[in-house]
């Protein structure tokens, strides 16, 4: 098969000045001080695909396949760069062109045969957990990487949760796809501080995957259904925002929803705007904090979450060094690179370990699972949580 | 290409994923911060000063040319392997060796990336002072190479008083140190030669440098103006008191207006120009020295004086000046500046011609420069898609130099001749100036196979020709 690549667009490539300015933000070009692992060389190739004046090799989708899609670049461009809005489009035209790669097809079908129904989604759920107890799961690297599964998140009775006090606000919530099965207390804990700040949360019946793992695997069409099934489900309620717990799903949601355009809301962001009360119970533990890039980066979120930690009585709150550098989870990155991934994930614990926390709070379900399984490897007792959970010991 | 056997040589001494040879990533590596680009025949990625050695060594034995390659952040092509050969990139050397906070020294590979050593030294109260504004990411070896400045050289020096020596690897792969521990180069100062040689002498394999404490106090302030010729009128005026600023940036509307939309720094968008001043010392004379600034600007038009009030607020300035010419692709996707040096009084007249030379070709351009140094950075802007207007565009640059030249001014202040400028070299010098600097070259490289088309000028190649391979000129090979 081939590709005009008529996905990239020539204005959004053209708006790189190729000053070389976002090297040194791009974990993979840290790791292998190549240009052709780096935005700039990225943009450069998809720049000459798209322009006919570089035919388009095999060999070299290897470097499009390497991205982790962290957008860190896009966040140190001075030039603008749509790099996340770049890298979807060529990772799509790319798809087109490439010749088939047996991994990448298997991820594609699994999304679209698993994910994207929630009741098989449930059903695997449900399986895994069996195969964990009967230890069948750690035979292979992916089944490892897994958290020990508890029972999945399940709304409340008619699908909402009323507001604690007096009701201030009315927000959505999005369940999503593999985070009620892989972090259910999460989902739970975010909820509560919801109702703790005055929000009655609804959620939307019949809501399915954002889509978000589709598009960062070069499957906009798969994207754009599940879009359009959404949109509807938005639709049929009224809500001050949808609130998002997962980080890669939020910016998804704000770049890809134009109808939910302004309204889309990550826990931190909104927790930050609403204010939560105050906590209630004084806790003694010493934290640091993990960027995910999809909050950091692409939802230019950086400051509300550490404010919020901080704000908690009996926190020690450290910097780590480099946190807002990728911890090589990726969405599916890690299944689909493995090799890239572990040597981005031994960079980061190291300055994970060096902080001698004994929780590291994250805003993503990807890097909760990466890390875990990292500080597994390493013999470590160091805790990984989301921020949900972190901001609820104090309740 | 390169012959194989000579790839399996290097693929011996790097390892066999260390040598790229495939011609599509070679593409990759063409350019350089520049606009002009050239394929290499290899890129070569070495780990090891021994590396530099023995690949420098199979080059010597087959003439192949070498450009030494950190991030390829640089402005004049100096990176561009405008004769092919190896590109020899060092990023992969990029680990910090010791750090000696009694001495205030450090010793670093050349891939250590500018602001990543400030980062690490700041926990003993140090920092590297030379800043040039692409220190996110451009590497020591690279800054050591070039001579580069920043905003801060103004105050602190370029590069090359921040170098105490170097460990060298020169064209026939022997490797060398040049002066030492001490700010002191005794003897012939060979160290001095080699720091801003732009690869045409020497490999650089490590560094040792100076490290400066972090002053206690820091006072940065931003001044507008009706226009860009006032604002140069004020940076005259504060120098002409005798009072030297830690740095003293302007930008003028064009720019104010980019960097705002990245950064929301609080630039007025609204001033014809601004300046951006830094001072640093103790709390009283920071507060006294900006009191004085601040009376001369306001004496000279300057309005809306504010000064940065928490460290957050001034690296918000800071970013933005530093980000300024990556963030003129809001406006157009390719710039093409010659960063030019006049003699400070001069300013105002340099400002003018390069503000009408602009006008006549019809070409926006954007002025962001250390104004305190005299130091231009005139970034015509352009369209490379816009095949038309490249002609104009190099005639533009070339007149804005000439400009500068015609004032007393130099081709250079910082980015290096490199490839974009060793055409007009023989505007400043004589053939008995350039003869001199040949004899230098041939004792560091006889064979001349160090960053050949550099700095001196090639009687093939009179213009400049912009590129990024859209309408690229290759040289032929002479290996």
């Amino acid at each position: 098969m081939t590709s005009n690549f008529s996905r990239l667009s020539d204005d959004d490539l053209a708006t790189c000045v190729h000053c070389g300015l976002c090297l040194d933000a791009c974990p993979t070009f840290r790791i292998t001080g190549l240009e052709t692992e780096s935005p700039r060389g990225r943009i450069y190739l998809m720049t000459q695909w798209k322009r006919g004046t570089l035919e388009f090799d095999q060999e070299q989708v290897k470097h499009i396949d390497l991205c982790l899609g962290c957008r860190t670049c896009e966040a140190v461009c001075p030039s603008g760069v749509p790099y996340g809005r770049i890298i979807e489009a060529g990772r799509a035209d790319v798809e087109d062109a490439r010749r088939p790669a047996p991994k990448r097809l298997g991820s594609r079908l699994a999304l679209r045969q698993l994910v994207a129904h929630p009741a098989r989604l449930r059903l695997a759920g449900n399986a895994t957990r069996l195969a964990q107890r009967l230890h069948l799961t750690s035979i292979a690297r992916s089944g490892r990487m897994l958290p020990r599964l508890r029972a999945r998140y399940c709304p409340p009775e008619g699908n909402i949760a009323p507001a604690f006090g007096e009701r201030k606000h009315r927000v959505a919530f999005l369940v999503g796809c593999v985070m009620p099965i892989l972090y259910p207390q999460s989902h739970y804990a975010a909820v509560k501080l919801l109702q703790l700040a005055g929000c009655e949360v609804w959620f939307p019946p019949g809501e399915r995957c954002c889509g978000a793992l589709f598009a960062h695997n070069g499957d906009l069409k798969g994207a754009e259904r599940l879009r359009e099934a959404n949109t509807k489900t938005y639709r049929a309620g009224s809500f001050d925002a949808l609130v998002v717990d997962s980080a890669g799903c939020g910016a998804h949601l704000k770049d890809f929803y134009p109808e939910l355009k302004g309204r889309v809301k990550d826990l931190t962001e909104w927790l930050a705007e609403v204010g939560i009360p105050a906590p209630q119970k004084k806790v003694k533990v010493r934290v640091t904090y993990q960027d995910a890039c999809h909050l950091a980066h692409a939802q230019r979120i950086k400051k509300q979450p550490r404010d919020l930690i901080r704000a908690v009585d009996g926190i020690e709150f450290v910097e780590m060094r480099h946190a807002d550098i990728c911890c090589g989870a990726a969405g599916l990155y890690s299944t689909l690179e493995p090799d890239m991934s572990q040597r981005i994930l031994d960079q980061k614990l190291e300055d994970v370990l060096a902080t001698k926390a004994e929780v590291v709070t994250v805003a993503n379900p990807g890097c909760q699972m990466q890390l875990e399984a990292g500080l597994r490897a390493r013999g470590s007792n160091m805790k990984v949580e989301h921020v949900a959970e972190t901001l609820m010991r104090a309740f | 290409m390169l012959p194989s056997p000579i790839v399996e040589e290097l693929r011996g001494v790097v390892g066999r994923e260390s040598v790229i040879v495939s011609p599509n990533d070679l593409r990759i590596f063409e350019r350089d911060g520049s606009i002009e680009g050239a394929l290499p025949d290899a890129v070569v990625l070495a780990s090891t000063t021994e590396h530099v050695a023995e690949v420098m060594k199979i080059a010597a034995r087959h003439k192949i040319p070498v450009v030494p390659r950190g991030a390829g952040t640089g402005l004049s092509g100096g990176a561009v392997t405008i004769r092919g050969g190896i590109a020899l990139q060092v990023t992969r050397m990029r680990r910090i060796l010791e750090v000696d906070p009694v001495a205030q020294t450090a010793l670093v590979e050349p891939g250590v990336v500018n602001q990543e050593l400030s980062l690490v030294v700041a926990q003993h109260g140090l920092f590297y002072a030379p800043d040039p504004s692409s220190q996110k990411a451009c590497t020591i070896g690279g800054n050591a190479a070039e001579n580069s400045g920043g905003p801060h050289c103004l105050y602190y020096g370029v590069t090359t008083n921040h170098v105490l020596g170097m460990e060298v690897v020169l064209a026939d792969g022997s490797v060398h140190w040049v002066s030492g521990d001490t700010p002191d180069r005794t003897g012939l100062d060979l160290c001095g030669i080699l720091v801003g040689s732009e690869g045409t002498l020497c490999a650089i394999t490590k560094i040792k440098v100076r490290l400066l404490r972090i002053p206690p106090s820091i006072a940065t302030m931003l001044a507008a103006f009706p226009s860009i010729e006032t604002a140069s009128q004020a940076v005259s005026a504060v120098i002409g008191r005798g009072i030297v600023p830690a740095a003293l940036e302007m930008m003028d509307s064009v720019t104010v207006g980019a960097v705002e939309a990245h950064y929301h720094a609080g630039y007025p968008t609204d001033a014809g120009a601004v300046l951006l001043v830094e001072v640093d010392g103790t709390a009283e004379s920071t507060r006294e020295l900006m009191a004085a600034i601040a009376k001369v600007l306001d004496e000279n038009h300057g309005y809306g004086l504010r000064e940065a009030q928490t460290p957050a607020e001034r690296e918000l300035l800071w970013a933005g000046r530093k980000g300024a010419i990556g963030a003129l692709g809001r406006i157009k996707p390719n710039y093409y500046l010659h960063d030019g040096v006049v003699p400070r009084s001069r300013l105002p007249q340099v400002l003018s011609a390069v503000g009408e030379i602009g006008e006549h070709y019809k070409l926006p351009v954007a002025n962001v420069f250390h104004a305190g140094d005299g130091n231009l950075h005139p970034n015509i802007l352009f369209d490379m898609r816009d095949k038309e207007v490249l002609h104009q565009v190099e005639s533009a640059g070339e007149e804005m130099l000439r400009a500068v030249v015609e004032l007393g001014g130099a081709l250079s202040g910082e980015h290096g001749i490199g490839l974009e400028k060793a055409a007009f070299m023989s505007w400043i010098y004589s053939e008995d100036d350039l003869g001199a600097m040949h004899r230098v070259k041939d004792v560091f490289d006889p064979t001349g196979i160090l960053n050949p088309g550099k700095i001196f000028p090639d009687d093939a190649r009179r213009t400049v020709h912009l590129a990024g391979r859209t309408g690229l000129a290759v040289e032929a090979k002479w290996w």
